[in-house]
């Protein structure tokens, strides 16, 4: 089994838009092919978990997408009330006073109650054995090392109470790299890799999670080797042109815009390539940096899920 | 919105302008009024959209575009600009200060503005700093507000507290009245409208009950039955000495409440105001586009002034045509035959020092055809997207898919011109690739339409 489907817990994020509720997926749909019993949370609720499986509302208690792989969304009011529940010995809370908004305040008013309900929350899954791997589709950037901070900071604020009582086991499933890792996706674009960079330095600073690997995410493939490239150069040349449309009964045009997309995916990939090097040359050599290919697809969701969990099977046996 | 009610004709059946190649003259100019329209008559633009998509340079494209064609002074608000855009601008590391953008930065990219362009960025402590010292009744309990150890913390995870932030240094900006053209960049977050929002909620937040019962007791000690269970839940959960902490911390901002929930209004009143009108940025790809799609509903039942829609990053309209993908099948098909043709007028490769051979020019022929197979897969959904799209709204800009980023004043001004829908300033080289049907706009009834326009079906389905 890949080294990334041992851990016991994994947090993947990046900036938005890159593609992490899709990678999250994939990890979570491999490790269940390997048999881990695998939940799959998705930390801000926005139903994308449900459309990446086609699956309906993922609730706070778990939705089972296949045999091995349940999927929930993160619900921190939901997790105050087990909380509540299970550990300060509450019962039904709901009835002694108007939980949500007397949540809200709490959780807007006090630092990182929010943040720790939702790591909990996961740590809990964790300890309690229910699962054998969590995949987290966790926030972006910036709320992720909150999250991630939260149980250290709370420690700090808080002297005595429930919560802080709580903090110690957390921290230790956090801060364990063979138990719990970072994954950070990006794309081979500028801003991307600027922020997994940043965030690189920040889940190492700010935070006890180790970053088990990177994900690049929409690699486009070498479509030329240089001698390839010289003839394709050639190609574009107005004779040339005239020489295909002539032989293919077309029109110059038309074979300049068939040559247009190979041109784009040339310098996107020259483009890309300047990046990801950027990101190897920033990021410790000791972290993974995994490949995923840009899937020319006109499927999203399962479909999608499935052909990335391929590419990243073949990555990881590599 | 009453504008919409007019321009007919343009629902179904634009499925065909998928192909198009370009929008006809008229098509284009009829963009740029509208959008010259628009922003002549509104004095704030709220630009915001799913993660990822480009906002920062659709905005400040924008603004920079505004400022050279419309005159005026233009204020682009920013929150997190790539370095090198915020090099070009001229405003890394400078916080809340306003700068303006030289004109000598206009004439390198070959344009004499009309009007002056300003860029700040969105610093949020600062912002959060500002507030406090503008609404705490003196100086001693400002200062008070500021040293506690729980205010940074709160203000920067507060909910929605970096979107309020950003509405709010928007309204000043427009009370301070020293531009004629706002233009916001809005934070990321995990819902884009939370940002309408936040002006609510940061009100109602001060007018809770709960607040109220979280200061009083630990006022009077005198707990009422009503939040006694709260206590009884909150001390066990929390610890009554960090319940006190934060009691103490609210007693001392609650001091600000009157302040804060007047200006709360003020802004949220400015938000609906004739004057503002949101840009909604998205790329097509599936989840942005749905996002997207929301964001139009939810502004819609808001009855919130939708001005133009940006699809960003949309490939070229070519790779969707039908004749093009022919010209692609083909070129695949007959790639033995094309390349025994081209074999011998190819010249001698330097480092091989031979002739390429005809298997590696089919070779390239191959990869040539798999290439536009592979780009008009997606270039026909995102066709698909734009002209879902496009039926919700009026004003929709493509702006075509740019390779590289944008890191200066020049690349602003083409994005600037893919919006305004005039052809005159296209990125050179890319050019003809790039071109691209306006939205619903290059529809297929338009005479002007050039080049090879195929009535038939998109692929798929």
């Amino acid at each position: 089994m890949p080294e990334l489907l041992s851990y016991k817990l994994l947090f993947v994020t990046g900036k938005g838009g890159v593609g992490k509720t899709t990678t999250a997926a994939a990890i979570a749909l491999l490790a269940s092919q390997h048999g881990r019993r695998t939940l799959v949370c998705e930390a801000e609720p926005r139903g994308d978990l449900a459309r990446a499986f086609e699956c309906g509302p993922t609730p706070f208690g778990g939705l089972r997408v296949s045999e091995d792989l349940v999927a929930m969304s993160m619900d921190t009011e939901a997790s105050l009330r087990e909380y509540l529940r299970v550990v300060a010995r509450v019962p039904n809370v709901g009835h002694i006073f108007p939980v949500a908004r007397a949540f809200d305040f709490v959780a807007t008013a006090a630092p990182g109650i929010r943040e720790i309900l939702t790591v909990g929350k996961l740590c809990f899954e964790v300890r309690e054995g229910h699962y054998d791997l969590v995949v987290v589709d966790a926030s972006s950037t910036g709320s992720v090392v909150g999250q991630l901070a939260a149980p250290t900071g709370i420690n700090e604020l808080i002297r005595v109470g429930l919560v802080r009582s709580q903090t110690d086991w957390i921290l230790e499933i956090l801060g364990d790299p063979s138990r719990t890792g970072a994954v950070v996706v990006t794309t081979p674009e500028e801003m991307p890799v600027t922020e997994a960079i940043d965030l690189a330095g920040r889940l190492a600073e700010e935070t006890p999670v180790h970053l088990a690997c990177v994900v690049a995410n929409r690699v486009l493939p070498e479509l030329f080797g240089r001698s390839e490239e010289q003839i394709f150069n050639e190609l574009c040349r107005p004779t040339r042109l005239d020489l295909i449309a002539r032989e293919l009964d077309s029109s110059r045009e038309l074979v300049e815009d068939v040559l247009a997309a190979a041109r784009l995916a040339v310098t996107v990939r020259r483009d890309g390539v300047a990046h990801l090097e950027r990101l190897r040359a920033e990021i410790a050599a000791e972290v993974p940096l995994l490949y995923l290919p840009y899937l020319f697809a006109r499927a999203h969701g399962l479909r999608a899920v499935r052909q990335v969990a391929r590419a990243l099977s073949e990555e990881l046996l590599t | 919105m009453s504008r919409r009610a007019g321009d007919p004709g343009s629902r179904p059946g634009t499925r065909r302008s998928a192909g198009a190649r370009s929008a006809g003259p008229s098509v284009a100019q009829d963009q740029t009024r509208r959008l010259e329209q628009l922003l002549s008559a509104k004095e704030i633009v709220v630009v915001c959209g799913p993660g990822g998509v480009g906002k920062t340079t659709i905005s400040a494209a924008l603004a920079a575009t505004a400022a050279a064609r419309l005159g005026g002074r233009v204020l682009v608000l920013t929150v997190d600009p790539a370095r090198r855009l915020a090099d070009a601008l001229g405003i890394a590391g400078l916080g809340n200060t306003a700068r303006r953008v030289p004109d000598e930065a206009f004439a390198e990219a070959g344009v004499r503005p009309k009007g002056e362009l300003y860029a700040a960025m969105l610093d949020m402590s600062e912002s959060w700093d500002a507030l406090v010292r503008r609404y705490a009744p003196d100086p001693g309990t400002a200062s008070q507000i500021l040293s506690n150890p729980l205010y940074k913390n709160i203000t920067q995870r507060f909910a929605q507290g970096h979107d309020y932030i950003a509405m709010e240094r928007l309204y000043e900006l427009h009370e301070q009245g020293d531009y004629d053209l706002l233009i916001v960049d809005t934070p990321p977050s995990l819902n884009a409208l939370d940002l309408l929002d936040a002006p609510g909620r940061m009100a109602e937040f001060f007018s809770s009950r709960l607040l109220r019962w979280l200061i009083v007791p630990y006022r009077s000690r005198l707990v009422n039955l009503a939040s006694r269970p709260f206590y009884q839940v909150a001390d066990r959960v929390l610890g009554s000495q960090f319940l006190e902490d934060l009691a103490g911390f609210f007693i001392l901002f609650q001091t600000m409440r009157d302040g804060f929930v007047a200006r709360a209004d003020a802004v949220n009143r400015l938000l609906r105001d004739v004057r503002t009108t949101f840009v909604i940025v998205t790329t097509l790809e599936a989840v942005p586009a749905v996002d997207a799609e929301q964001l139009i509903e939810s502004l819609r039942a808001r009855r919130l002034h939708l001005g133009l829609l940006v699809c960003n990053r949309v490939l070229p309209g070519s790779f969707s045509d039908p004749s093009v993908g022919r010209t692609a099948e083909l070129l695949g098909q007959r790639s033995s035959e094309l390349a025994e043709s081209l074999a011998g007028r190819l010249p001698v490769d330097m480092a091989a020092a031979s002739r390429p051979t005809t298997d590696t020019i089919a070779r390239v022929l191959n990869e040539v055809a798999r290439s536009f197979a592979n780009f008009r897969l997606v270039a026909t959904r995102e066709a698909e997207l734009l002209e879902e799209l496009s039926t919700a709204h009026e004003v929709t800009a493509a702006v075509p898919y740019h390779p590289g980023n944008v890191t200066d004043l020049r690349g602003l001004l083409e994005v600037g011109a893919r919006i305004w829908g005039d052809e005159g300033a296209a990125p050179s080289g890319e050019a003809s690739a790039t071109d691209r049907p306006r939205g619903r706009r290059g529809a297929g009834s338009s005479k002007e339409d050039t080049g090879p326009v195929a009535p038939g079906p998109s692929a798929g389905h």
